[in-house]
């Protein structure tokens, strides 16, 4: 396959603090991802896979190091440009959901239509659309539910049809079952497959190597670098896990 | 964003927090209202101010001896008077006044220390003090010294209750005079009593209570009437050119003074200007005061939000979308409160003219020096916190509890 990835970075650094205090969270990261894969990020924690997530979401930017999104080089964009970036072209999906808590699911999933600076759609639109994303995660009924009067299954089901709603070639999500009880973490990862069987490109971290498991590919990352890289489940990663006792 | 969905997130920020965003508001609300109550409190006392100066009659012109003119041998005497009343050109009437001492004012019902004016057969037209009873003397009166008095509304009653006081007997002094008129009611106008006034021809003053042996025909006041507002410019010129000549000095420093109302009027605006500039400065610090409360709650504001302004920038909020919010926030709460603080100011004033003896007249434009003085302050203590929320870092802001 000689087609454009999606993600192509190369010696990505991020170093924290100045001086003796500095703390290299990314140490050279080169990673090549390309459309409709579905990737697992794993590793221990501290290793940087937030700081990653967070360059490659352009929530953060590297200390050095480049980084092409969709073949575009994102690393010198400004603010602006990086907020468009981030509104059209990604969809993040945090452990802790992220949602405004006083608004409903409605207006939250409306929200990046908001910020579309290419769009002008108009608000009936907007909700229909929004409408449309709520019953894709199976959320129909909880559209004007507030995210306080909701499980954080549906929370979570809530922030994906957030990140869906400008259709992203890329959807990122920081450990998306993190806060979740087994079966509703499941039911995200039923989720996420699904977007992937619709093409969606993910990139997901998590700590659960049976959850990597389900992806087709996972990278290791060990002390801000890529320790590994493999198609065969979350047995290239080296590191003792409490998890694998379990399998 | 467009212009409306801006207007929407900013009015869903402030209602968020009803409560807050009312304290909030309410610095502006009372900076607001004090400015229109106080401008109205302001524009009331002109009002009568001018109102009173201009009962002291039409198209006035009033002539009186400048004190302290170095080598001013000779002041302003009754003979002037008679001079501008012949020679001036443009004038209807002239009017001479000249007190008598203290002395004591006696009826069969009563006795006071007062002063006694004396003046001229003019006095009721040109000073619009009209005569309620009876009549004013005349200038045969005059001529003839005759020992005549016109009381004032207020004095007639003080010295003869019930009594018709017409064709009775005061003493003024040692001399008895037979009162011939009492005057319609007036009041104070610019500080004078004039219902507590007695009239007497000034030609008995200066028979009979001269304040000192040289004073002679010596008076306080001469006041003359012009025929209308287009001939007082050259009456002025007229009296001002033949006073320096009968009295020997130089136009450019006579010894005498002519003013018109409007000097008058001037003098007391200036009286009250130092008033109303304080009230202007104490509804102008409260405006600024108002402000600094916007700036606080919104920076306050700012850091409670940061989390939201985190997410609104992850999903493609740009530095600018999150500035025009909190601006507009900020110049949705001075506006709202801009606008009930007019309704509170134009309120207040109302009430203030309505309960107290206080005026108040409600200055149009003060309402929108107010609103728009809201409005600029929303707007400068406004940017600061919005500039802040702008400039925050999308991964910090994510990061803040
Ligand atoms: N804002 C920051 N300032 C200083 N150091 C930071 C900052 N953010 C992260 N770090 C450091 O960078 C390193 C990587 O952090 P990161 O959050 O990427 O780890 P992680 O792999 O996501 O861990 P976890 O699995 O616990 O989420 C850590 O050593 C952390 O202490
Ligand atoms: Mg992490």
């Amino acid at each position: 396959m000689n087609q454009q990835p999606i993600i192509q970075t190369a010696d990505l650094r991020k170093i924290y603090g100045m001086g003796d205090i500095a703390v290299a969270a990314l140490d050279g990261v080169s990673v090549r991802i390309d459309p409709g894969e579905f990737v697992s990020i794993m590793g221990p924690s501290g290793s940087g896979k937030s700081t990653l997530m967070n360059i490659l979401g352009c929530l953060d930017r590297p200390t050095e190091g480049k980084y092409i999104l969709a073949g575009e080089d994102v690393s010198d964009l400004n603010k602006e440009q990086l907020a468009a970036i981030r509104n059209r072209q990604l969809g993040f999906i945090f452990q802790s959901y992220n949602l405004l808590s006083r608004t409903t699911a409605l207006k939250n999933v409306m929200l990046p239509l908001l910020y579309d600076q290419n769009n002008h759609r108009s608000n009936e639109e907007r909700e229909e659309m929004a409408l449309a994303a709520l019953t894709a995660v199976g959320l129909a009924d909880r559209v004007n539910h507030q995210p306080n009067e909701m499980s954080g299954g549906q929370k979570q089901r809530v922030a994906i049809a957030r990140a869906l709603i400008n259709n992203p070639s890329l959807i990122l999500a920081d450990e998306p079952t993190g806060n979740l009880d087994t079966k509703s973490g499941y039911e995200i990862m039923d989720l996420m497959h699904e977007l992937h069987d619709r093409g969606h490109t993910i990139v997901m971290v998590t700590h659960e190597p049976d959850i990597a498991e389900h992806t087709e590919r996972v990278i290791c990352v060990r002390d801000g670098k890529v320790e590994s890289d493999g198609r065969d489940g979350a047995n290239h990663c080296a590191q003792p896990s409490p998890a694998e006792g379990r399998r | 964003m467009n212009f409306s969905e801006i207007l929407n997130v900013a009015w869903e920020g402030i209602t968020a927090n009803k409560v807050r965003s009312l304290l909030t508001m309410l610095g502006i609300i009372i900076g607001v209202a004090a400015v229109i109550i106080m401008i109205a409190i302001s524009a009331g006392t002109e009002a009568t101010i001018a109102e009173q100066i201009n009962s002291l009659g039409a198209n006035l012109i009033i002539v009186t001896p400048k004190r302290g003119t170095p080598g001013a041998s000779r002041t302003l005497l009754f003979s002037d008077a008679e001079a501008i009343a012949e020679e001036v050109h443009g004038i209807t009437g002239v009017a001479a006044e000249q007190n008598t001492t203290t002395l004591i004012v006696k009826s069969s019902e009563a006795a006071f220390e007062t002063t006694a004016t004396g003046t001229t057969a003019d006095f009721p037209d040109v000073r619009d003090v009209p005569v309620g009873d009876g009549r004013f003397f005349t200038q045969q009166e005059l001529d003839r010294t005759a020992k005549v008095a016109v009381l004032g509304y207020g004095i007639a009653i003080d010295l003869f209750g019930e009594q018709d006081p017409i064709g009775q007997t005061v003493t003024i002094g040692t001399t008895k005079f037979t009162v011939i008129g009492v005057m319609a009611e007036k009041g104070l106008v610019a500080d004078v009593d004039y219902d507590g006034r007695i009239y007497i021809p000034i030609t008995v003053v200066f028979q009979k209570f001269a304040p000192s042996q040289m004073a002679g025909d010596r008076v306080r006041t001469i006041y003359a009437q012009a025929e209308s507002q287009e001939t007082m410019d050259s009456a002025i010129l007229q009296i001002e050119s033949l006073l320096a000549r009968r009295h020997d000095v130089e136009l450019d420093s006579p010894d005498f003074t002519v003013q018109t109302q409007q000097d008058i009027i001037s003098t007391q605006e200036a009286t009250t200007a130092a008033f109303r500039s304080l009230l202007a400065w104490v509804a102008g610090v409260s405006l600024i005061v108002g402000g600094i409360g916007i700036m606080n709650i919104m920076l306050v504001s700012v850091t409670e939000r940061t989390r939201e302004i985190g997410i609104r920038q992850s999903v493609g909020a740009t530095p600018n979308d999150i500035r025009w919010q909190f601006l507009t926030e900020a110049l949705m709460l001075s506006l709202v409160g801009g606008l009930i603080g007019v309704v509170a100011g134009v309120g207040g004033s109302w009430i203030f003219g309505a309960s107290g003896d206080m005026r108040t007249v409600i200055v149009p434009t003060s309402i929108l020096l107010a609103f728009g003085s809201a409005a600029i302050v929303g707007v400068f203590f406004g940017y600061f916190p919005a500039n802040k929320a702008a400039q925050l870092d999308p991964i910090e802001a994510l990061r803040h509890e």
